[in-house]
């Protein structure tokens, strides 16, 4: 047994496969015969992974979800930001640059206005809970955009570690919320083609969150949102700490 | 050869990537500005003028076309491996900015998406509500 352990261990990458091959028969087995279809075995795979994350986290105390037992750790690496990227890019292959080169303008648009949203969004709860302080409500408010944006805000403006952890749970809690819900929201807003994608993936921003969410409603719209949604972060990490904390600053001293 | 596709995959990835780099030095920030986004469309452009200009074998589109197909898989393993955990322990103020956030965000998609001028063509026609 403690071979097969170690075999498992040892063998990360190849055992992460067989790991994801089994959770998504199974959940694609689930959505056949619970749902008959209705929900995508994508969503329910995803949904699944995240639960097996909070396991995996409750039973080491890592932060890294499944991944922290030991037999599982390839899950990181097959789920880690290089092969998701390379993934990503591949889904590219096949797009139409005309679908993109039509909603160019209004994508980048979307991009600027996601990351002013959220973070007005996270800076008025900040605000609510009684935060006072620019650069607590800049942090918490960036960590509403993304959770690579808020710490990387928070450092650039000195806030102390425990405002950047809540703002890397807000960014974790959209990301999250972003996978799951998406494939539900998804005919109520008209997220059913190549503009809209790219809309959404602007607006959204957050990659892991969009990457999950196209995939569990319809694989034919991820390159277009995962294109825009690139772009998020850099734009995010630009204004936050800069043009955005300036307007919290003049707000909260006036 | 199926090598070559993944080869052009992997050199648009890294030519993105360090574009995204110098990008994120040019604007004095601390993140990969883009970098995917430049290599989906380096990708898209090569495969849209292999049409036309070169051929790409179809043994070779199938060492890009696998890795797109691992997509979901790799995004299952991406959900497993999300710190849940620190998630919902950010308390009611980390929850509620990121519900409202993903809210908001969700609602301004209708309002954005008509202001594209594509026609908004849906993919799927039969539950088109249009």
């Amino acid at each position: 047994m403690t071979m097969f352990v170690d075999l498992l261990a040892k063998q990360q990458l190849i055992a992460a496969f067989v790991f994801v091959g089994v959770l998504m028969w199974f959940s694609y087995w689930l959505s056949d015969r619970l749902t008959r279809g209705h929900i995508h075995g994508s969503a329910i795979a995803i949904t699944l992974g995240l639960v097996f994350a909070y396991f995996g986290g409750l039973i080491t105390g890592g932060n890294k979800g499944l991944a922290d037992i030991e037999i599982f750790a390839g899950v990181a690496l097959l789920g880690g930001a290089m092969f998701r990227d390379f993934a990503i890019i591949a889904t590219a292959y096949g797009a139409k640059l005309d679908a993109i080169k039509r909603a160019g303008l209004v994508g980048a648009l979307s991009v600027v206005i996601g990351v002013v949203v959220s973070f007005a969004v996270g800076a008025g709860v900040a605000m609510a809970f009684g935060y006072r302080d620019a650069v607590a409500i800049s942090t918490i408010g960036a960590g509403a955009a993304t959770y690579i944006v808020g710490p990387v805000t928070g450092t650039a403006l000195g806030a102390s570690s425990d405002i950047i952890a809540l703002s890397v749970a807000a960014g974790l809690v959209k990301s999250v919320l972003v996978m799951v819900g998406t494939p539900f929201v998804a005919r109520f807003i008209g997220l059913n083609n190549p503009q809209a994608a790219m809309v959404y993936g602007g607006l959204m921003g957050t990659t892991s969150g969009v990457a999950g969410g196209l995939a569990a409603t319809d694989e034919r719209l991820v390159p277009y949102g995962a294109m825009t949604a690139t772009f998020y972060t850099g734009v995010g990490c630009l204004l936050a700490p800069s043009i955005l904390f300036v307007a919290v600053r003049a707000l909260v001293s006036s | 050869m199926v090598v070559y596709g993944v080869a052009l995959l992997a050199l648009c990835m890294l030519t993105g990537m360090y574009i995204g780099e110098l990008l994120g030095v040019l604007l004095g920030v601390d993140a990969n500005v883009g970098g995917v986004g430049v290599a989906m469309l380096l990708l898209i452009v090569l495969s849209n003028i292999s049409e036309t200009r070169f051929h790409l074998k179809p043994v070779s589109e199938s060492g890009i076309q696998f890795w797109s197909a691992m997509y979901i898989p790799i995004v299952v393993a991406m959900a497993a491996k999300q710190n849940v955990i620190a998630a919902l322990s950010g308390g009611w103020i980390a929850i509620l900015a990121g519900v409202l956030a993903v809210a908001a965000g969700f609602a301004l998609i209708p309002v954005l998406s008509r202001l594209s001028s594509g026609d908004g063509q849906a993919f799927t026609e039969s539950e088109d509500r249009e």
